[in-house]
Formats: structure tokens, C-alpha cells, sequence
């Protein structure tokens, strides 16, 4: 039996069977929906292609979006990584990209893979392409990286929400961040506790952070918060690999998210009324989209 | 855990919402599926959230291409008013208000070329999850997510019966079957979810049965 549902029960099982928690989520996953490890390794290997080129596509032209709020953001991006180094280093910079890259091919009617939610599809795909690159991995290992954040996220929905209208952007983009930081620990060779680790560095680095798109729309400011948070996932994923103890567990820390979303104003939630959406510069540019005052 | 992997990293699907795009997509597929002939108009009341911000999400053209058949991960989806045209399917959009339903739904009235009309109303209700709420006169909370069997017939003895028999001589087994009826001895409704697949000689059979008067057979993984 591989069943679990809990970040814990996910650890316990992976070290009783000496695996990684790819292993377990993988075998639920025949045990519990009878498919075969073959098929499911082929569907992941379809969604990791659809991930990919979304990824890439908007670093190489701008593409159309309604209001055009995030219309050429990930170009820019790439642009300046390829010609500056930025701050951060091109690794950090061209992560970036990427995830403005799903982003703007959402927005634009695009083709993308939710992970969890199409509004936080950059983050995930982000940070197991730049680390697959970084470190020459070869596929088995970002499908294992997929597997991992897969059994973050299912814990994440059994137990909390990843529904930015229920628990604001730290449910969406956060949670997203979470998952990708495990992935990213278990494909630099991590144990599953550290995969737990980065899931508690992430979740508590975007605690409370609000939902608050400009009119509506799933672009402003929400491509920033995957770039912003595909960074997280790497940094969380750094915090845990150094071998630095995790006082809260990774299941408490999901709890806490979750009371916290419940407690957010609603205006705080998915509903366009606070936040970035309500500065005067956010409601000129929905009216102007949208007509109206 | 019940919840799958590809429910975590999915759906694949044409953004930019999986409520407002994709599942307006499929919602408008499995509607076009239970209406089940050809049409050549269709107009779309949109109420809610839906009427508020189809226009940001393209839920407009998610639903026609819906009703297209185009699927809610196909590339063609943001090309539906054109498609449209070229299959001279005539289509129109509206705001209305409709009772007792949720924030996301719309209502589809599809004109068939017989001269018939089907009127259905569903919901996208997150994730790209679907619930169809309304065909014609009779409610339902369908949600399309194994092979189902909507029958209309004459409310008479023994409908019911000849059709399970059918089903189960063809080794199909009923997981959920809901009736109503408009009144007693009227025409009613059946909704039958199954654990198998639906195959088309079983929808012939059932059509043979005498009151039975419409069979639709709703493959949800097609």
C-alpha cells in the first residue's frame, strides 16, 4: 500500500521502501487509478512537451493579450538575460523568463499545463527546465522532479486549496512554488526530507500573499509573482539542500496557508477589488479594457 | 490519495482560465454532444461571471468552439469565430439572468436543421470541471465525467426495465441512474452513468424500445 496524505506519510513510506517520494506518488498512482507505470510515464512525458513549449515560445516575439498588460514580457526578459547577465546571474534571470513565457502564452490563448492552476503554469516548468539544463539531467530525472511535485500539490488539494479565489496567490503561485522546490531537491540528489523542507522554505516565504489581478485578467500582477516565484522555489530549494534544519513540518505550514486564505478579505481574493487591482493605475487600465468608470 | 497526479498537473488546456476558458470549452462540447444532431444556429446566454469577464477570458470564443467540437486543449480554440463562419453555423451572445444556478453558466439554445430546438444550461465550476443543469424541461446535475446514457421516453411501465435488461445482457453496469418526469404517464427523463462504455448498437437497442423517444449516448473521454 502506497496511499498518503500527508507530506509526512509521503517521507515515511518513501524511506521505508529506501525511495524517493517520486516512487510513492507514482505507485498511488497505479495502485489507486490502475494504470500502468508506462502509461503514466507517457502522459507525463506529453505534459512535460506541452510545459516546454510554453516555456519557450514568448521568448522569442511578443504575443497579443487582451489589454496587452503583459504582452512582450518574457522577450524583454530573455533580451536583457542574454545581453546583461543581470544581478542575479543568467541562471536566475533566464528562469525568469520562462516562467513569464507560460504566462504570456496563457494570456495570449495558448496552449499550457496547469500546475496547479493555469494562473500559476510558469513556475513549475521553470524550475524543472533550468535545473534539467543547469545539471545536463537527463528526462528520467525531470519526470521524477514532475512525480515529486505532483505528491506535494495532491497533498496540498486534499488538505488545503490551490484555488486563488479560496486562499489568495499563496495558494496558487505559492503552492506552485512548493511543488517546484521538492522537484528541485529531489533532481540535485536531496533525501525526501529535505523535498519536504523546500516545500516548508517556500510555503512560508509567500504566506499571506494576496490574489489581486488588474481587471480580472490573469496576467498583472500575476506573471511577476511566477517569475518572483519560480525564484522562490530555487532559493527554497537551496535552503533545504544546505542540510538547514525545518523547525515547522512541511504539513503544518500547508495548514497555516490554508487558515490564513480562509481569513483573507474576500477583496483579497480572485475578485479584482483590492490590491494591485485597485491602485488608480490597475482601475484606468481595466476601464480602459473594458469601458466603464 | 484519490486525487491523480494529472489532476495536480492539468488539465492541458488553452488558457487563460480553467474555469472561464477551458471549462466553457468543454461544457459547450458535452452540450453540442447532447443535443446530438446537426445545427445551424446557436446563441449563448451568458449569466454571472461568465457575463461579466467572457470578454478577458475568452469565454465566447471558448464556448463556440465548445460547441464546434473543438476541444478545450486544441490550438484552433481561439480561431472559433472564424470557424465558425466558414461552417456557416450563425451564432450570438447575450447576458441574462438565470435562477438558481452557478456564478459561471451559461444557457445554450442550439437550432437544429430539422427544426427542432434544444435548450440546455450548465456550469464551469473550477478546475475545468463541468455540471450540465438543465436540458430542456428536466433537471439534471450531470457532470460528464464517465460514459452516460440520456434517454427521453414515455412515462409507461416497464421503460425502464426493457432498458436495463439491454444494458445488462450487453455486460454494462448501471454506476448511477436518476428519473423525472414532467407528470405521470408524461414524457420523462433518464440519466444513466455506466462503469463501461457505451457502444452504438446499444443506443440502436434502447431507440428500438417502443415509448423510448430520444437516446444520447455521452462518451466524457471523447
Amino acid at each position: 500500500m502506497y496511499s498518503y496524505n500527508t507530506v509526512l506519510e509521503l517521507c515515511k513510506l518513501a524511506d521505508e521502501h529506501h525511495t524517493g517520494i517520486w516512487e510513492i506518488v507514482l505507485n498511488n498512482e497505479t495502485e489507486y487509478f490502475g494504470k500502468t507505470r508506462e502509461s503514466i510515464f507517457s502522459e507525463l512525458r506529453g505534459r512535460l512537451a506541452v510545459m516546454e513549449r510554453a516555456a519557450y515560445k514568448a521568448l522569442e516575439r511578443p504575443y497579443d493579450t487582451v489589454g496587452n498588460l503583459i504582452k512582450g514580457s518574457a522577450s524583454i526578459q530573455e533580451r536583457y538575460t542574454r545581453e546583461n547577465g543581470g544581478i542575479c546571474g543568467s541562471f536566475i534571470n533566464h528562469a525568469m523568463a520562462l516562467a513569464l513565457s507560460s504566462c504570456e502564452i496563457n494570456a495570449a490563448m495558448g496552449k499550457v499545463c496547469a500546475a496547479p492552476t493555469a494562473g500559476s503554469c510558469g513556475i513549475l516548468p521553470a524550475v524543472l527546465l533550468s535545473v534539467r539544463d543547469r545539471y545536463a539531467l537527463k528526462e528520467a530525472a525531470v519526470l521524477e522532479g514532475m512525480l515529486t511535485a505532483s505528491g506535494i500539490g495532491a497533498v496540498v488539494m486534499k488538505n488545503a486549496t490551490v484555488a486563488g479565489a479560496e486562499g489568495g496567490c499563496q495558494a496558487e503561485c505559492g503552492v506552485a512554488a512548493a511543488m517546484a522546490a521538492a522537484a528541485a531537491v529531489h533532481m540535485c540528489h536531496g533525501t525526501s526530507q529535505m523535498c519536504a523542507n523546500a516545500c516548508s522554505f517556500a510555503l512560508m516565504n509567500v504566506m499571506g500573499l494576496v490574489c489581486d489581478p488588474v481587471a480580472g485578467l490573469v496576467q498583472l500582477p500575476c506573471a511577476m509573482r511566477n517569475a518572483s516565484q519560480t525564484v522562490n522555489a530555487l532559493i527554497s530549494a537551496d535552503m533545504a539542500l544546505s542540510g538547514a534544519p525545518c523547525l515547522i513540518p512541511a504539513d503544518e505550514v500547508i495548514d497555516a496557508m490554508y487558515r490564513v486564505g480562509k481569513v483573507l478579505p474576500q477583496t483579497l481574493k480572485e475578485t479584482a477589488e483590492g490590491g494591485i487591482a485597485a491602485t488608480p493605475a490597475g482601475k484606468r487600465l481595466s476601464s480602459k479594457i473594458f469601458g466603464g468608470a | 490519495m484519490d486525487i491523480s497526479i494529472f489532476e495536480v498537473l492539468g488539465p492541458v488546456m488553452i488558457g487563460p482560465s480553467s474555469s472561464h476558458t477551458a471549462g466553457a470549452a468543454r461544457l459547450a462540447r458535452i452540450c453540442a454532444m447532447i443535443t446530438g444532431k446537426p445545427f445551424h444556429k446557436v446563441s449563448f446566454g451568458l449569466h454571472g461571471s461568465f457575463a461579466h469577464t467572457y470578454k478577458g477570458h475568452g469565454t465566447d470564443r471558448a464556448l463556440l468552439a465548445g460547441v464546434l467540437g473543438i476541444r478545450e486543449d486544441d490550438e484552433r480554440l481561439p480561431d472559433a469565430f472564424l470557424i465558425a463562419r466558414e461552417r456557416q453555423l450563425e451564432y450570438s451572445f447575450y447576458e441574462t439572468e438565470l435562477e438558481n444556478v452557478h456564478e459561471n453558466s451559461v444557457l445554450i439554445t442550439f437550432e437544429c436543421v430539422d427544426g427542432t430546438v434544444c435548450r440546455i444550461t450548465g456550469s464551469s465550476i473550477g478546475g475545468g470541471q463541468i455540471v450540465i443543469c438543465r436540458i430542456n424541461e428536466f433537471e439534471t446535475q450531470f457532470q460528464a465525467q464517465s460514459a452516460t446514457l440520456l434517454i427521453s421516453h414515455y412515462d409507461h411501465r416497464g421503460v425502464i426495465s426493457q432498458i436495463s435488461s439491454i444494458l445488462s445482457d450487453a455486460g454494462v453496469n448501471i454506476a448511477v441512474m436518476k428519473l423525472t418526469r414532467r407528470s405521470k404517464g408524461d414524457v420523462a427523463f433518464c440519466m444513466i452513468e455506466t462503469d463501461d462504455d457505451i457502444c452504438p448498437e446499444i443506443v440502436e437497442k434502447i431507440q428500438a424500445v417502443r415509448d423510448v423517444l430520444t437516446v444520447r449516448a455521452v462518451d466524457a473521454a471523447q
